[in-house]
């Protein structure tokens, strides 16, 4: 056991996250000692790229997001293959799985998040896997040519995009999702039945209100008894229900968690001098005004930029956060953000317009507070310049004097009332006074 | 690291900066050939916002903090710390559209042709800022800052 040095800045992961933070942190300190501890034994890949390398649309050496150079350029020191197993805040240590120690300055949990598999017994035999990392992607690639029938767990983005794949190879595909619908936390009925529509076209077969109730096989799964009873062949099972946020570390650091770790909006834990961001980590939401975990690429990205900010010293704030979704499932083009507001949880007091074009399939639909701003959108079909409306959205703008302008496909910054557009556009796109 | 910017009210929406840019990014980089016979027919990358009698041409910002670099899910986004330009990979690019979702100026534009986008490249490479010099009316300014 010995310590392993010690450094003005650590982090403990390697993707998202800990990339955004290396990067807005080198851009003020560039001298102060830095590195990473990494479970996974690779350079820093991107695991929304799954589905894209699987699929067969991208070689292999592109699942790195940043070039190989990246971590000398940044000086940073990697440690892969190692886990952090116990933060010590009072001496400012991180202890590794082999016994060693890392004192630091600073520290970034940028941990990630696990996926979730809930208690069905045999999820643990050989040919199940989560649609997650790369050991993931080396198990199912190895599994592939075996597999004529695959059964997905869950329906949700990540289910529908590894469902996708797996069409794409041939295979007989079955997806199970417990709710009445696809993608139900993140769009509402319509874009779900849109999807569902585009699914079954494809021939996908969809088991709604269902789950697995009982596995078969020995060490391997080779078919499974839904709820309802039926039983289908399965070569191949995968995990797709949803991630949890890895808080184990900052919790026995006694680090203020609430789901994931606690940030204020310079991403500081309730520890000082420790930093989170990313799919284990609770931000700020600036339309719910809550702190939340929300999973996605660009918030962990941000928030450990913003984090790399604040630890060398320049005060910043993340405060545009919030749900974000771009997706495409079989061709479709989707987009939603903000708070997804559905049949079931609409009420009277919300402000809705919508506009399906079922022939183009095309819909749009845009929610608001009473205040006239957008709280809330879905664009199916024709996503074009859709971060015009993010961006309304982000700064609060009232939209009710153009807000059914927003239907059209071509709706731009000319469609805004003109001072309004002015104020926008003024600092950044145009000379002179207008 | 300048940028381009633009007057509206010198603007008389000949679209003729969405002509050159596709030229310039075309093959041949010749307005004849490349929209009559090339294969792949030449696309702008930037925007004529038009409500008549308002035009103005809008093209990427190259953000000092750019919200398309940030969410690229793939790294095919990112920006030259030498010249500041906001470049896209091709390669990289996977087509995920998280940067149509964010650009807060709607500049990143769907590939009609294929699953990725086209933007702005502040013409690297070619020796004139395309839209900028071919507007008739010096409607588009490159300005330091
Ligand atoms: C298939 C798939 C597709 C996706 N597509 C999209 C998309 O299109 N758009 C989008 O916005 N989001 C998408 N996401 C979500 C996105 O990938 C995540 O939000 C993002 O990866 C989160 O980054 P992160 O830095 O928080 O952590 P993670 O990417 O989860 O990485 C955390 C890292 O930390 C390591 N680690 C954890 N604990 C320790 C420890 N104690 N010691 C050492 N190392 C540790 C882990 O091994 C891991 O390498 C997708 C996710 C998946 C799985
Ligand atoms: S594409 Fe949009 S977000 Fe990206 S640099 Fe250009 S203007 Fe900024
Ligand atoms: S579409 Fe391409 S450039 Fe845009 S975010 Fe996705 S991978 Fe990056």
């Amino acid at each position: 056991m010995s310590n392993m040095g010690g450094y003005d800045y650590l982090i403990i992961g390697n993707s998202a996250g800990a990339v955004g933070c290396i990067e807005g942190l080198r851009s003020v300190d560039k001298s102060g000692t830095m590195a990473l501890v990494s479970e996974e034994e690779c350079r820093v890949y991107s695991r929304a790229l799954i589905p894209y390398y699987l699929g067969g649309h991208i070689a292999r050496d592109r699942l790195y997001y940043r070039p190989l150079d990246f971590y000398d350029r940044a000086h940073v020191g990697v440690f892969n293959g190692h886990r952090a197993v116990k933060i010590d805040t009072a001496v400012r240590m991180v202890k590794l799985d082999d016994g060693n120690s890392m004192s630091y300055g600073k520290l970034l949990i940028a941990a990630g998040g696990k996926p979730f598999y809930p208690p069905i017994p045999g999820l643990d035999k050989k040919n199940v896997y989560s649609f997650h990392s790369m050991s993931d992607v080396q198990g199912i690639e190895k599994e592939l040519p075996g597999v004529r029938s695959a059964v997905v767990l869950g329906g949700g983005v990540i289910g529908l995009m590894a469902a996708e794949v797996l069409h794409g190879k041939g295979i007989r595909v079955h997806v199970l999702e417990l709710a009445d619908r696809l993608l139900a936390p993140v769009v509402d009925e319509t874009t779900s039945q849109l999807v569902e529509n585009a699914l079954r076209e494809t021939g996908v077969d969809l088991y709604l209100n269902n789950t697995i109730g009982q596995i078969h096989g020995g060490e391997r799964v080779e078919s499974i008894t839904l709820k309802d009873g039926r039983t289908i062949p399965c070569d191949l099972l995968i995990v797709g229900v949803g991630v949890a946020p890895r808080v184990e570390l900052a919790e026995h650091a006694g680090i203020q968690v609430n789901r994931g770790i606690v940030v204020d909006k310079k991403m500081q834990t309730s520890v000082p001098g420790i930093f989170a961001c990313g799919d284990c980590a609770s931000t700020y939401n600036f339309l719910t005004d809550a702190v939340q975990n929300m999973p996605l690429w660009p918030n962990a990205y941000l928030g450990g930029r913003v984090a790399g900010y604040n630890m060398a010293g320049a005060e910043r704030e993340y405060t545009l956060g919030t749900q974000m979704n771009a997706m495409h499932f079989f061709d479709v083009n989707i987009v939603s953000a903000g708070i997804n507001v559905t049949e079931a949880n609409q009420n009277d007091s919300l402000d809705i317009i919508k506009n399906y074009d079922a022939e183009k399939k095309v819909y749009r639909k845009f929610v608001f507070s009473k205040e006239g701003t957008i709280t809330g959108f879905i664009l199916v079909g024709q996503i074009d310049r859709a971060g015009i409306f993010l961006n309304l959205m982000r700064r609060k703008v009232d939209v009710r004097g153009f807000r059914k302008e927003m239907f059209k496909n071509s709706f731009g910054y000319a469609d805004l009332p003109e001072t309004l557009r002015w104020q926008l556009l003024q600092d950044d796109v145009i000379l002179g006074v207008v | 690291m300048g940028r381009i910017m633009a007057k509206p009210e010198v603007c008389m929406g000949c679209h003729l900066c969405e002509v050159w840019c596709a030229v310039a990014h075309s093959k041949s980089k010749h307005i004849v050939k490349a929209f009559l016979y090339e294969v792949n027919k030449p696309l702008p990358r930037l925007v004529v916002e038009e409500k008549l009698p308002l035009t103005f041409a809008l093209q990427c910002r190259h953000c000092a903090e750019p919200d398309c670099v940030a969410a690229c899910i793939s790294g095919a986004l990112s920006k030259d710390p030498e010249s500041g330009i906001v470049v896209h990979d091709p390669n990289q690019c996977v087509g995920c559209y998280s940067c149509v979702l964010t650009c807060p100026y709607g500049n990143i534009l769907i590939n009609p042709r294929q699953r990725g986008i086209i933007k702005c490249d502040l013409c690297a490479g070619m020796d004139t800022l395309y839209c900028v010099s071919r507007c008739p009316n010096e409607a588009l300014v490159y300005v330091d800052c």
